[in-house]
C-alpha cells in the first residue's frame, strides 16, 4: 500500500480483570482428589503451621471462564503483534517473520512437556537439536563453542562479562585487569553487565563518523584494560570499518573482545566475529533468528566464544561422544550459573528450524534483503520534511538507521514522541527512539528486516509523509495523538512519581482512596 | 546479487526479482553485495556458510525437526514426579489459547499505544501476584526464581548498606549457584545449618551467625526440598532485630493455602510462577517476580521493568507505562548495580489468564489437593522398607525427600529401573546434598492421581525388593 491506511485500533474499553470479578463464578476446577485419599489423609491444612496458614483468601477475582477468555482476547486485540503490522518501527529489535511451522513444532509435547531433570537417555532428540544448532552459530560467528542458558540479550551480555572475569583471574590478572570499555551507540547492557561483573566501564563516545575514533580507544586502552564490550554496527546502523584494528588494540593490550551480535540481522554469512578478531560474541535469537519476541520474551542470548575460552561457559554444554547426546556438567572451571536449569531451550529449537528453512542461501538473502530494505526505506525517508539521518554521508547503513526529526521540531513543534504516537493511527506500530544517551536529538530508529515487502515500505514513506505534512499543517493534530488507538493520550509525568504510580491493583485502590478528600 | 540471484524464499517478499531489481535500481547498483562497501573487503566471508538447508518445503522441515523431536520421551507420556525449581501442573486449555495469540506472541517493546493489552495483562499479573504475596510493588517478569532472588538479594544490601546474605544450607543448587556468579563483587554468602531432624533453619546457627554486617536473611516457603519454613516470622523478627532485611522465596502455586510472605514479615518477597498455565519446556517455562512495599526506597533498588498505570485524558480510562525507568540499566547504564532485558513476559500474562481462571477458591483448592496428594505419597512410599519419605519430619508443600539408604541401592539405580517402568523418578539429590546419602526429591501436583501413586509405589517396593 502506497497511502496512509484508513485505520482504527480495537478499543474494547476493557476494565482491569479485578473489576470483572463477580462472586461465586469459577472458571476452572484443578482435578479433585479421590474419596477414598481423601479420607486417609485427614485435614491437610490442619498441618501448616499457624503462621504459615492463609486466613484471608487472596483477592483474585471470580470468573467463569467464557469471560475469562473474552477478557483476555479483547486485551490480544488491543496488542500490535509484528504478525499483524510491518514492524520496521522497533529498531534495534528485528522484529521478523516467526514462521508459524516452528511454533507448532515447539508446541509438541516432545518440547513442551520436558522437564529440565530428565535422563539425558530420554531427552536425546532435543539435545542434539541444541548441538546442532550450536554447530550452526560457530560457523556463522566463526566462534568454536556457545551456552544457550541467557534468557535474554542482556544475560549473554553478562555471561560474556564473565567469562572475561573468570579468564584474568585464571590468569592471576584479575586484581590488575579493572576496565571494559564500550562505546555509546552500544545497547545499555554493554555497559551495565560488565559493571555488574565488577568491572569500571569506560564509555567511548563517537566521532564524526558515527563511531568512536581508533585514537579514543587507544587513549582508552591501558594495562587495566579486561575487555572491548561492543555492537557492529551499532544502534546508528554504520559499520565500524576500523573494527579489526580496534580488537588488536585491545588485545595487545591483554583484553578479550566480546562483540554484541544482539541484532546481527545484515550480516550474517557476510562477516564474522572471528575475521574481526573477537573472542566472545552473543546472538539474540529472538532478533536475528526469527524466534517470537513474546511480548518481551521468553528469549535467548546465546554466548559463543573461542576455543580457548570455552572452559569459562556456564555449565551445563550440549555434547555428543559420537553414540549419545548429553548435558556436560564436569565443568571445574565454569562461571557456573547465569540461569537455572538450561536456558529457554524451546527458543533454541524455533532458531534450529528458521536456520534449516534458510540454509546458506537463505541465511545470506536474509542479510542482504534486510539492507536492501534499509537502504530503501532510508531513500525513501529522506524525501519526508522534517527527518534527518544522523552521521549522514559516511557509507551506506547496515540493517537499521537512527533519524532525527530535529527539522520538524524546529520547524513545526512537533517532535519525535509526538510522531510515535500519531504512527498507531496508522496501524503502525510507534517506533523505538533511542537508547540511552541520546545523543541523536529527537531520534527514531526504524529496521526494515527481511520480512517486509517493498509495498510494505512504500506505505511507512506515506505515513511518515502524512506525518509531517500534518506537523506543518495542524500541529496540534499530531500531537494530540494518538486518535484512533485502544485509549487516549496518558499522562506521563504519572508512571514516575510515587505518589501516583500504582504497579498493582492493590495499590491503585489505595492510591484513589487517599487523594479523595476526607469528608468531614 | 550472484549466487542468491534466483533464489526466492517464502519468508522474505523481496527475495522475488521483480521488486529486487526496481529496489536496487531506486539505490542506484546492480547488486545486493553493492550494498556491504562499508565493509572491508578482508572481513567479508567471500564463501558459502557451511550449513545444511535451505528446506523450502514446509512439510520437509516438520518431518525433520518432528522426527528428531520425537526421540524424547516427554512428561506427557510418562508418569514424572520431577520437580525441583521446574513443576508439572495441568494447563487450562484457555492459558495455551492466550500464549498462542499472534497479537501478545509477536509485540515486543511497543508502548501503550499500540500494545495496550499486552501492559494491561502485565498489569494484571503484578496484580494478582501483588494479592498472593501481600505486597503492592510487583515487578514484570522476572527470568526465573533464581534470578529474582538474587536481585531481590542485591536489592537487601544496598538497602542496609551491607555485605553478608545468609541463606539456608538447604537452598537450592540451581539458585545458590546464580547468586554466587551474580553476586560475586558485592556480596558475601554465608549459608546457615539445618535442623538434621526437620530441615528447617537451625536458629541458634542463624542467631549466631547474624551480626551488623548482614543485609538479609532469605528463607523460602516451600524450600527446595519441600518442608515449610515453619518458623519464618521468627527467623524475619531475628532479621530485623539485627538490622537485616527478611527476604522470603516462594513458589506461588502455594499461595492458595499459605500465608503471604508480607504477613510474617518479610520485606522482600521473590518467587516463581511457571506453575500458573505455563507449561514446563525442559525449563523454559520458567517466570519470576519481586515484590516489596510500594515505598519509593524500595521500588528505585528494583532493578526490573515494572508497568504501572497511567491516567489518560479521558476520565476513567486507563492507560500503561513501564514506571520509574531511571532505576534500570536501560538509563543508568554502567551506574546501574543490576541489569535488565528481555525476560519472560508471554508467561506472566499466561499466568494473569490462570490466575483468573482459579480465583481465590480455585488456588486454595489447587493447595489442598496438592498437600493431601503429596501426603499421601509420603507414607504410601514410608512404608516401603528400607525407603524413609518424607526424610524430614516437618510439613510439606508440593516436594518431599525420600531416602533410600536403607535398601542398599543407588537413586541412579532406582532412577534407571522406574524409567524402563515408564516412570520418571525424583530429582537425585546425592550430588547435590552428599550428606542426605541416597536421596531423592520427589514432586507430586494436582495432576498425579491415587492410582499414579500406587503405582509408583508398587514399582519402588518391586525394585527395592
Amino acid at each position: 500500500m502506497n497511502r496512509p491506511r484508513r485505520y482504527h485500533a480495537a478499543r474494547w474499553d476493557e476494565p482491569i480483570v479485578m473489576e470483572l470479578s463477580r462472586p461465586g463464578e469459577r472458571g476452572y476446577f484443578p482435578p479433585p482428589v479421590e474419596e477414598e485419599l481423601a479420607a486417609e489423609v485427614g485435614d491437610v491444612l490442619a498441618d501448616i503451621p499457624r503462621d504459615l496458614r492463609r486466613a484471608v483468601p487472596p483477592a483474585l477475582p471470580e470468573l467463569a471462564q467464557p469471560t475469562v477468555l473474552r477478557h483476555y482476547l479483547r486485551l490480544s486485540q488491543m496488542t500490535l503483534g509484528a504478525h499483524l503490522t510491518p514492524d520496521a518501527s522497533l529498531g534495534t529489535c528485528s522484529m521478523k517473520y516467526s514462521p508459524l511451522v516452528n511454533e507448532q513444532l515447539a508446541r509438541m509435547p516432545q518440547m513442551s512437556e520436558l522437564h529440565p531433570l530428565q535422563d539425558d537417555a530420554t531427552a536425546q532428540g532435543i539435545i542434539e537439536i541444541v548441538y546442532r544448532f550450536e554447530r550452526i552459530l560457530c560457523e556463522i560467528s566463526g566462534l568454536y563453542a556457545f551456552t544457550f542458558q541467557p534468557g535474554g540479550g542482556s544475560q549473554g551480555i553478562f555471561a560474556n562479562a564473565c567469562i572475561m572475569r573468570a579468564y584474568h583471574a585464571a590468569r592471576g590478572e584479575r586484581d590488575r585487569r579493572t576496565e571494559i570499555i564500550t562505546t555509546a551507540f552500544s545497547h545499555p547492557a554493554d555497559a551495565a553487565a560488565p559493571a555488574v561483573a565488577g568491572f569500571r566501564v569506560i564509555t567511548l563516545m563517537p566521532g564524526p563518523r558515527g563511531y568512536p575514533e581508533l585514537d579514543a580507544l587507544k587513549a582508552a586502552v591501558s594495562e587495566r584494560t579486561a575487555g572491548l564490550m561492543l555492537a557492529n554496527p551499532e544502534d546508528t546502523g554504520i559499520f565500524n570499518p576500523d573494527i579489526a584494528e580496534f580488537t588488536r588494540v585491545v588485545h595487545a593490550a591483554g583484553g578479550l573482545c566480546a562483540y554484541d551480535q544482539a541484532n546481527a540481522n545484515g550480516i550474517v554469512g557476510i562477516t564474522r566475529a572471528r575475521e574481526a578478531g573477537f573472542d566472545l560474541c552473543q546472538f539474540n535469537l529472538h532478533k536475528t533468528f526469527s524466534t517470537p519476541h513474546g511480548s518481551v520474551g521468553p528469549a535467548c542470548g546465546a554466548a559463543g566464544c573461542t576455543a580457548e575460552l570455552a572452559r569459562f561457559l556456564p555449565a551445563p554444554v550440549a555434547a555428543f561422544d559420537g553414540r549419545r547426546y548429553y548435558w556436560d556438567d564436569d565443568r571445574p572451571d565454569s562461571i557456573g550459573k547465569v540461569r537455572s536449569f538450561l536456558g529457554n531451550i524451546q527458543v533454541v529449537l524455533r532458531a534450529y528450524a528458521w536456520a534449516l528453512a534458510h540454509g546458506p542461501e537463505g541465511l545470506k538473502a536474509a542479510a542482504e534483503t534486510s539492507v536492501l530494505n534499509n537502504n530503501y526505506l532510508a531513500k525513501k525517508l529522506a524525501d519526508v520534511p522534517g527527518v534527518e539521518i544522523a552521521y549522514k554521508g559516511h557509507g551506506r547503513r547496515v540493517e537499521q538507521v537512527r533519524y532525527s526529526w530535529r527539522p520538524l521540531l524546529e520547524e513545526t513543534g512537533v517532535g519525535t514522541e509526538d510522531v510515535r504516537r500519531r504512527m498507531v493511527d496508522f496501524g503502525l506500530q510507534g517506533y523505538f527512539t533511542s537508547h540511552h544517551p541520546m545523543l541523536v536529538p529527537e531520534p527514531f530508529t526504524l529496521e526494515p528486516t527481511e520480512t517486509y515487502s517493498k509495498d510494505d515500505l512504500d506505505e511507512y514513506a506515506a505515513v511518515f509523509h502524512e506525518i509531517a505534512r500534518e506537523a506543518h499543517a495542524d500541529p496540534d493534530q499530531v500531537r494530540a495523538a494518538p486518535h484512533r488507538a485502544p485509549i487516549h493520550r496518558i499522562e506521563e509525568g504519572a508512571i514516575d512519581e510515587p505518589a501516583r504510580w500504582a504497579m498493582t491493583w492493590r495499590a491503585l485502590r489505595r492510591k484513589q482512596r487517599d487523594a479523595v478528600p476526607a469528608a468531614d | 546479487m550472484s549466487e542468491t540471484e534466483e533464489f526466492v524464499h517464502p519468508y522474505i517478499p523481496n527475495s522475488a526479482p521483480a521488486a529486487r531489481v526496481a529496489m536496487l535500481a531506486e539505490l542506484g547498483i546492480e547488486r545486493a553485495d553493492q550494498l556491504y562497501d562499508a565493509i572491508p573487503d578482508e572481513l567479508k566471508l567471500n564463501r558459502p556458510l557451511a550449513v545444511l538447508g535451505p528446506i523450502l518445503s514446509e512439510r520437509a522441515l516438520r518431518q525433520h525437526v518432528a522426527a528428531l523431536l520425537e526421540r524424547n520421551q516427554s512428561c506427557a507420556d510418562h508418569l514424572s514426579f520431577l520437580g525441583g525449581g521446574c513443576w508439572q501442573h495441568d494447563v487450562p486449555a484457555v492459558c495455551d489459547e492466550i500464549n498462542s495469540r499472534a497479537e501478545f506472541l509477536s509485540a515486543y517493546g511497543g508502548d501503550t499505544y499500540a500494545d495496550l493489552g499486552k501492559y494491561q495483562a502485565i498489569f494484571e499479573y503484578q496484580s494478582m501476584v501483588g494479592e498472593l504475596v501481600g505486597m503492592e510493588m510487583v515487578s514484570a517478569p522476572v527470568y526465573d526464581w533464581a534470578a529474582a532472588a538474587t536481585s531481590a538479594l542485591l536489592m537487601a544490601a544496598r538497602l542496609t548498606g551491607r555485605r553478608r546474605l545468609l541463606l539456608p544450607r538447604t537452598v537450592s543448587p540451581q539458585r545458590l549457584a546464580h547468586l554466587r556468579n551474580v553476586g560475586q563483587p558485592t556480596v558475601e554468602i554465608t549459608l546457615v545449618a539445618p535442623d538434621p531432624e526437620s530441615g528447617l533453619l537451625d536458629l541458634d546457627d542463624l542467631r549466631a551467625k547474624l551480626s551488623d554486617d548482614v543485609a538479609a536473611v532469605y528463607v523460602e516457603n516451600p524450600s527446595y526440598l519441600g518442608f515449610l519454613e515453619a518458623r519464618a516470622g521468627e527467623i524475619a523478627d531475628l532479621a530485623h532485630l539485627a538490622g537485616a532485611l527478611s527476604v522470603v522465596g516462594v513458589d506461588a502455586s502455594s499461595l492458595g493455602v499459605l500465608a503471604p510472605p508480607a504477613g510474617y514479615g518479610a520485606d522482600i518477597v521473590c518467587g516463581e510462577t511457571q506453575p500458573f498455565g505455563v507449561r514446563m519446556q525442559y525449563g523454559g517455562g520458567l517466570c519470576g517476580f519481586i515484590a516489596s512495599r510500594d515505598e519509593p526506597a524500595y521500588v528505585e533498588e528494583c532493578p526490573y521493568l515494572v508497568v504501572s498505570v497511567a491516567p489518560t485524558r479521558v476520565p476513567g480510562e486507563w492507560g500503561f507505562g513501564w514506571s520509574s525507568m531511571y532505576r534500570t540499566s536501560y538509563d543508568k547504564r554502567e551506574a546501574s548495580p543490576d541489569y535488565a532485558g528481555t525476560t519472560q513476559w508471554l508467561w506472566g500474562i499466561t499466568a494473569a489468564v490462570y490466575l483468573s481462571l482459579l480465583g481465590p477458591q480455585g488456588l486454595r483448592e489447587l493447595g489442598e489437593g496438592i498437600m493431601r496428594r503429596s501426603r499421601y505419597a509420603m507414607r504410601r512410599l514410608g512404608r516401603i522398607p528400607g525407603v524413609t519419605a518424607p526424610a524430614f519430619r516437618a510439613p510439606h508443600f508440593k516436594e518431599f525427600v525420600v531416602n533410600f539408604d536403607g535398601t542398599g541401592k543407588t537413586v541412579a539405580t532406582i532412577n534407571a529401573a522406574l524409567r524402563e517402568r515408564g516412570i520418571f523418578g525424583g530429582h537425585d539429590l546425592s550430588a547435590e546434598f552428599p550428606a542426605f546419602g541416597q536421596s531423592a526429591l520427589y514432586c507430586v501436583t494436582e495432576i498425579h492421581t491415587k492410582a499414579d501413586i500406587d503405582r509408583l509405589a508398587t514399582s519402588l517396593e518391586e525394585e527395592v525388593a
